[in-house]
């Protein structure tokens, strides 16, 4: 047989039949749900009297819609404030029940943000086909994983199916040499990368993210890779299988156990590409030139270094580039030429799928201790992506940190990614935030989002304005 | 499923690149749990003025008189004309269903994100990729012209200008035939149940732990 991606080696080994023109039916392994875009695939299944086929490949937690306060929190699912977001969290509780899946709810202590329970718990593991109704789902190819968001009406077919029509996209490799700097993390990795390839650069391509950088990362740090793969137009970003991901996977509650542990690591050895496969594009980046980044716009190819300024849209490439930057700039209220570290902040968000994992609120913590939340910054928040990662950071005593420096420690969900709960930004107010996505209104009506790695959030906290994490003694 | 088979319509252009969902179908729209109603809130940040509410009633909020959807000219629209990587961001099917709830049954640009082009098709709506130069003329010439209709056949694959011309366009034959027939694609990978247990049975026994 030919030389392989690991994209094609996992295409291959869901395949359960070639359809016509072109399109193939994949078998799916894993299929996480959450509240906002599954009730109507629940619906259609009812209307059309269709089951599960699958029960058990289906796991759910409501994380979008939820609060993040302790007050509405000692509730549960009744202590939410908004009765249309109780509503969908009810829903969520009752689908699942109706149809036999598995959920952790509101108030269960392992309940979280979908992409990092997933992992968390062994659900995720590596050769894998996992959906999920959320573009994010991209984060579970960290462990050797092939995953993706999908619509609801895919939702529904899953459910009912265990299978999705899809096309084979094509092979990209975005491989990152050398090393990072001290100070320079996965979150400035991705950024570089979506910055030199654009927020369309991979579409229509599964990425593999490979190279010395992303080997050097940590399991959590690839997720952040991996999560942010859409954000540069990829459905699906890969990291091949090592060493790392089997010791990360061992012992997770969900995790192979006993013979079937021996039998499934040597099946996820093989997942890498072969030496010599073939990959349809392939960039390349080296670590050692990647500085903290920042997004100054309004897409996430909009970033620059913490060191430069914000950009001159008549040096933009082309007419239809500058008309983007000029529009970016006008919404984001900056002026050409502005040093970012100039740029005014009013509040500071550190969490969602791309950044709340224990790994994140450990470097978030070492650069508060000891300082405080700068006088103009109106709230910092800081949302654990699990039950279990705020538990962790808790018997590390990151809360007591991040308090005693004035951050406010909450509950886990996917908070003010989003801001489909009451965290969000009022009209004007700019963010550092270590979220995914600076589209215009995501965290808000009228707010400003700047991407960055949660050290450099939290620096931002404390400073009250961007800084060079570089040169930020921790104290 | 809803089909697609032909729309002679009204072009509305939105001159912008890299449309993302958020901007189709802000977060707070995405609380119900119906796929019917949100094409009051299409585009709801950049057609009002205020910041829009779930289950709001929509007629007394103030209008951007500056966005295309508020123009006269563009009343009764359904077919949009756009930028490059339209649909990118969340997978959120709440944006075709929010165009479809507005009357947008067909929407030309140069290129979309991957997931809302699935879930366009699942909507009946039809995405026809051209060329940017091809793009750019549309654009101009429903810009210089007050009425401006195409008529869009997806079996012919052609669209119809005002001036009598017509333009080819590609589309995948899977999808063709989906969208002209309005199929169910449960339905059709249902007939696919023997295959789908068939390698059910064979991938159990290569990778056991996945069904322990």
């Amino acid at each position: 047989m030919s030389s392989m991606t690991l994209y094609d080696k996992l295409w291959n080994s869901h395949l359960v039949k070639e359809l016509e023109n072109g399109t193939a039916l994949l078998y799916i392994d894993l299929h996480f749900l959450h509240e906002v875009t599954s009730p109507q695939a629940f619906e259609g299944l009812r209307l059309a009297g269709r089951r599960a086929w699958r029960a058990s490949a289906n796991m759910a937690t409501p994380d979008h819609n939820v609060p993040t306060t302790t007050s509405e929190r000692s509730r549960g699912v009744d202590g939410i404030v908004d009765p249309v977001s109780r509503i969908q969290v009810k829903f969520l509780d009752d689908n699942c029940k109706d149809f036999g899946i598995e959920e952790f709810a509101i108030d269960d202590p392992r309940h979280g943000i979908v992409h990092v329970i997933g992992p968390e718990q062994g659900r995720t593991q590596p050769g894998m086909t996992i959906v999920c109704g959320d573009s994010h789902t991209s984060t579970h190819g960290a462990l050797g994983a092939l995953a993706h968001g999908i619509g609801t009406s895919e939702v529904e077919h899953v459910l009912a199916t265990q299978c999705l029509v899809q096309k084979k996209a094509r092979n990209m490799l975005v491989q990152v040499n050398g090393a990072l700097k001290p100070g320079v993390t996965a979150k400035d990795v991705i950024l570089a990368i979506i910055g030199k390839i654009g927020t369309a650069g991979g579409t229509g391509y599964t990425i593999e993210f490979g190279g010395e950088v992303i080997r050097s990362l940590s399991i959590e740090g690839r997720m952040t890779v991996c999560n942010m793969a859409i954000e540069a137009g990829a459905r699906a970003g890969l990291v091949a299988v090592d060493e790392k991901t089997i010791s990360y996977l061992q012992g997770r509650p969900y995790a192979p156990k006993g013979e079937l542990w021996q039998q499934a690591v040597a099946v996820w050895r093989t997942l890498v590409s072969d030496k010599d496969a073939k990959f349809d594009a392939v960039v390349e980046l080296e670590g050692d030139d990647i500085v903290p980044q920042v997004s100054w716009g309004t897409s996430p190819e909009m970033v620059a270094p913490v060191t430069g300024k914000v950009p001159d849209p008549a040096l933009a490439a082309n007419d239809s580039k500058k008309g983007n930057y000029q529009q970016a700039l006008k919404y984001m209220g900056l002026t050409a030429g502005t040093p970012i570290q100039d740029i005014k902040l009013d509040r500071v968000f550190i969490g969602s799928c791309t950044n709340s994992r224990i790994e994140d609120l450990r470097a978030a913590a070492a650069v508060v201790k000891g300082r405080k939340v700068a006088s103009n910054i109106r709230e910092a928040l800081v949302v654990p992506g699990s039950g279990l990662v705020k538990a962790q950071a808790e018997q590390e005593g990151l809360d007591l940190v991040f308090k005693a420096a004035g951050l406010q420690w909450r509950e886990p969900g996917c908070s003010m990614c989003l801001a489909m709960n009451a965290d969000q930004l009022e009209p004007g107010e700019h963010c550092a935030s270590t979220s995914n996505r600076n589209f215009e209104g995501r965290q808000g009506f009228g707010g400003r989002t700047h991407l960055v790695s949660p050290a450099m959030a939290a620096a931002a906290a404390v400073f009250g304005h961007f800084v060079d994490i570089r040169d930020v003694p921790l104290l | 499923m809803k089909k697609f088979t032909a729309e002679k319509g009204l072009v509305m252009p939105l001159d912008r690149a890299n449309v993302d969902t958020d901007y189709i179908i802000p977060k707070q729209f995405l609380k119900s749990i119906k796929r019917t109603g949100f094409g009051k809130n299409l585009f709801d940040e950049a057609r009002y003025l205020d910041k829009g509410l779930p289950d709001q009633e929509c007629t007394g909020r103030p209008l951007n008189p500056d966005f295309v959807s508020n123009q006269p000219r563009y009343q009764g629209a359904s077919i949009l004309l756009a930028r490059e990587n339209f649909g990118c961001g969340s997978s959120r099917e709440h944006a075709p269903w929010a165009l479809d709830d507005f009357g947008i049954r067909c929407v030309i640009a140069p290129s979309y994100a991957d997931i809302f082009f699935n879930n366009c098709v699942k909507n009946g709506i039809l995405l026809i990729v051209l060329d940017e130069k091809m793009v750019d003329q549309l654009f101009q010439e429903t810009a210089a012209t007050p009425g401006y209709t195409l008529n869009v056949d997806l079996a012919a694959q052609t669209i119809g200008k005002p001036d009598g011309s017509t333009i080819k366009f590609d589309v995948e034959t899977s999808r063709k035939h989906i969208l002209l027939n309005g199929l169910d694609d449960i339905g059709l990978t249902m007939q696919h149940a023997d295959a789908i247990r068939a390698f059910e049975k064979s991938y159990k026994e290569k990778a056991p732990w996945l069904f322990a």
